[in-house]
């Protein structure tokens, strides 16, 4: 089976809110020294492909990742996890695209790929918060898709199984390949930690860039978005926190129920 | 004229409760750019539209694209995105409404595919803006709201729940109720149900609790959500927890509060050992008093919080349960 997963490159998404900057006047964060993560979606996206070749027994997992060329250290990561090979696309035509566009490029390098039998993406980036690309990814190579998946097995016949997390439980579905999955978090699907001796190999596996060239995609057609961003800004909010004191936590608890009793909040 | 489309789902003889609030919203801009409001109403074979529509007519709808299938009462996104395609070509609308729920959620970005059109998520405030309709969302988690305008039509939107004012109903409005034939072909149902899992749901639930509590990451661990249960077991409350504590595997998902889990909307919110993280908080905007109990001074949630402890939620917690049982008498 071959599975594609998809991953972005995103500014920290636990920068607190205090310390979030943006630059108004381009539409964007503005934090040069943050630090870079995987989208954590993006992230139980691969742990359900690596747990899907565990149970399938074999398999070829491949990440890529659409990005400016810092974009290579979510696809090291990748690989460390052992993804068997990683493809990043990255090409100035690239830079800024809305959700259809990136589904575009995305597609078009899975089809350059060959295709695949599944291909993941996580449920949302954890930057812009679209929630679309998983879905247009499934619309550019004709796929149905399953929204929401938290896991993923060998299905019969070639097909994927495919467990959905719904407002009051699950649904078990069986998918024809190919088939596109867009993930959320569950108990048992937190990306593992590479081993060390994988995390020497992943350095050394050569990662190929492909443009839009590479991909045949005409860089004019991708520019013309179809959203424009008009604002950015920075909501604020004003609560004064109370805090509750005293010598020991007990004294403290003690305070903070009587405060609960006197406000009638219990 | 290409008008404002909402899109409704049956519920017995009236519609899901979102299809007012879309209606409301769906109204001014009508208003503003001089066009008609309809709607498209999504029903499973054995409804009958007639009563739904009546809901639509009376909410303000000039007119009712109804579309009906057995398979459209399953919750199938597939069954539902060729459903809507169909009803959307016949409409041709130039702006498309949906609720940020699951259907919104999982089948609006691919009709905006596949009809040519624009996509903006989860939509907290509409306004016309120069003959534009300008979407306020928020993005990075809420650490900051962005105003998006289409530059494709149809403009496809989602909004999320509470956003909107609903609309007035007035039974004397009628209107027109266009059938619209589905034909769902066998062949699109790629994806088949295998089976479905309840979950067992016992006290209170997250959205409706009027006192909710939380644990995070800085619980320490699937046993000491004991503590948590105690002090919960005093107060009537709810149990839900941050997305660090369902990664760690101590809770079950359907605990997760925040922008990718449960909206709650209780009186009293206490989250013990909770950064206070933006996509976390984003889920406790409705609730009108938050405690928190952090050991961190410095944790962004006590710049949300209306009471704070700077404390260890393993001392402070059980001494809070055991004083709460005097003060309460129980
Ligand atoms: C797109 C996206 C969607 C997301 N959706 C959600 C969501 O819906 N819900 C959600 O919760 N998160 C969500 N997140 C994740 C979010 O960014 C944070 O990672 C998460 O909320 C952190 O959980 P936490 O506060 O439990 O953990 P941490 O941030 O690790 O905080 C733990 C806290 O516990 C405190 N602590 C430690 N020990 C103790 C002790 N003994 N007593 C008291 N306090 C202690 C620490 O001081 C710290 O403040 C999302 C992220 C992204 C990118």
């Amino acid at each position: 089976m071959n599975i594609v997963v998809c991953l972005k490159q995103i500014i920290d998404y636990e920068i607190p809110p205090r310390a979030f900057r943006i630059d108004r006047q381009k539409k964007k964060p503005a934090m040069p020294d943050a630090s870079l993560v995987i989208g954590p979606f993006d992230e139980n996206a691969l742990e359900v492909a690596l747990q899907l070749r565990e149970k399938a027994g074999g398999g070829r997992i491949t990440a890529v990742s659409m990005g400016p060329e810092s974009a290579i250290e979510a696809l090291r990561k990748a690989l460390a996890v052992t993804a068997d090979e990683a493809v990043l696309l990255s090409d100035p035509a690239f830079s800024d695209l809305d959700p259809f566009g990136t589904a575009r490029v995305l597609g078009a390098a899975i089809k350059k790929l060959g295709g695949a039998d599944l291909v993941l993406t996580g449920r949302q980036s954890g930057d812009w918060d679209a929630g679309q690309v998983g879905q247009l990814l499934a619309e550019e190579l004709g796929a149905p898709c399953v929204n929401f998946a938290f896991r993923a097995e060998p299905g019969g016949d070639g097909r994927v199984r495919l467990y959905k997390e719904t407002p009051g439980g699950a649904e078990i579905l069986e998918a024809g390949t190919p088939v596109v999955a867009t993930v959320t978090n569950a108990e048992t699907n937190q990306l593992r930690l590479a081993k060390v001796r994988d995390l020497m190999a992943a350095n050394r596996k050569p990662v190929p860039t492909w443009s839009a060239a590479d991909l045949g995609l005409d860089p004019a057609a991708l520019a013309a978005g179809r959203i424009e961003v008009l604002d950015l800004y920075v909501p604020t909010y004003d609560a004064r926190c109370e805090f509750v004191t005293g010598e020991t936590p007990e004294d403290k608890a003690s305070a903070l129920a009587r405060r609960l009793v006197e406000l009638k909040l219990v | 004229m290409p008008g404002i489309v909402i899109v409704a789902t049956a519920e017995g003889q009236g519609t899901n409760p979102a299809a007012l609030e879309l209606l409301g919203g769906g109204a001014g801009l009508a208003k503003a750019l001089g066009c008609p409001l309809e709607a498209v109403l999504v029903s499973g074979s054995g409804t009958d539209p007639a009563g739904p529509a009546a809901k639509l007519f009376a909410g303000g709808a000039r007119r009712v694209y109804s579309v009906r299938h057995e398979r459209l009462g399953n919750g199938s996104p597939e069954a539902a995105l060729e459903a809507l395609t169909a009803a959307c070509r016949r409409a041709e609308p130039r702006v498309v409404l949906f609720s940020a729920d699951r259907l919104g959620l999982e089948v609006a970005p691919r009709l905006a595919h596949r009809l040519g059109g624009s996509m903006i998520t989860d939509a907290v405030a509409l306004e016309v803006r120069d003959g534009d309709v300008v979407a306020t969302r928020p993005a990075f988690g809420g650490k900051a709201m962005e105003q998006v305008a289409a530059r494709a039509t149809p403009q496809v939107v989602t909004v999320k729940l509470r956003a909107l004012e609903p609309a007035a109903l007035d039974e004397s409005r009628s209107g027109e109720l266009v059938e619209v034939p589905v034909d769902l072909d066998p062949g699109v149902d790629r994806v088949k149900l295998v089976e479905r899992v309840e979950e067992a749901a016992e006290g209170p639930k997250l959205e409706t609790a009027r006192v909710v509590i939380g644990g995070g990451r800085g619980v320490g661990g699937a046993e000491n959500f004991k503590q948590l249960e105690e002090l919960a077991r005093v107060l009537g409350a709810a149990l839900g927890a941050s997305r660090a504590a369902v990664d760690e595997g101590w809770v079950p998902a359907s605990w997760q509060i925040g922008q990718t889990g449960k909206a709650i909307a209780s009186d009293l919110y206490i989250a013990v050992g909770i950064s206070g993280a933006s996509q976390h908080t984003a889920g406790i905007s409705g609730v009108k008093t938050i405690v928190a109990i952090n050991t961190d001074p410095e944790a962004p949630i006590f710049e949300r919080a209306h009471l704070g402890v700077v404390g260890d939620h393993k001392a402070v917690v059980p001494a809070l349960t055991a004083r709460l049982k005097e003060l309460l008498g129980k």
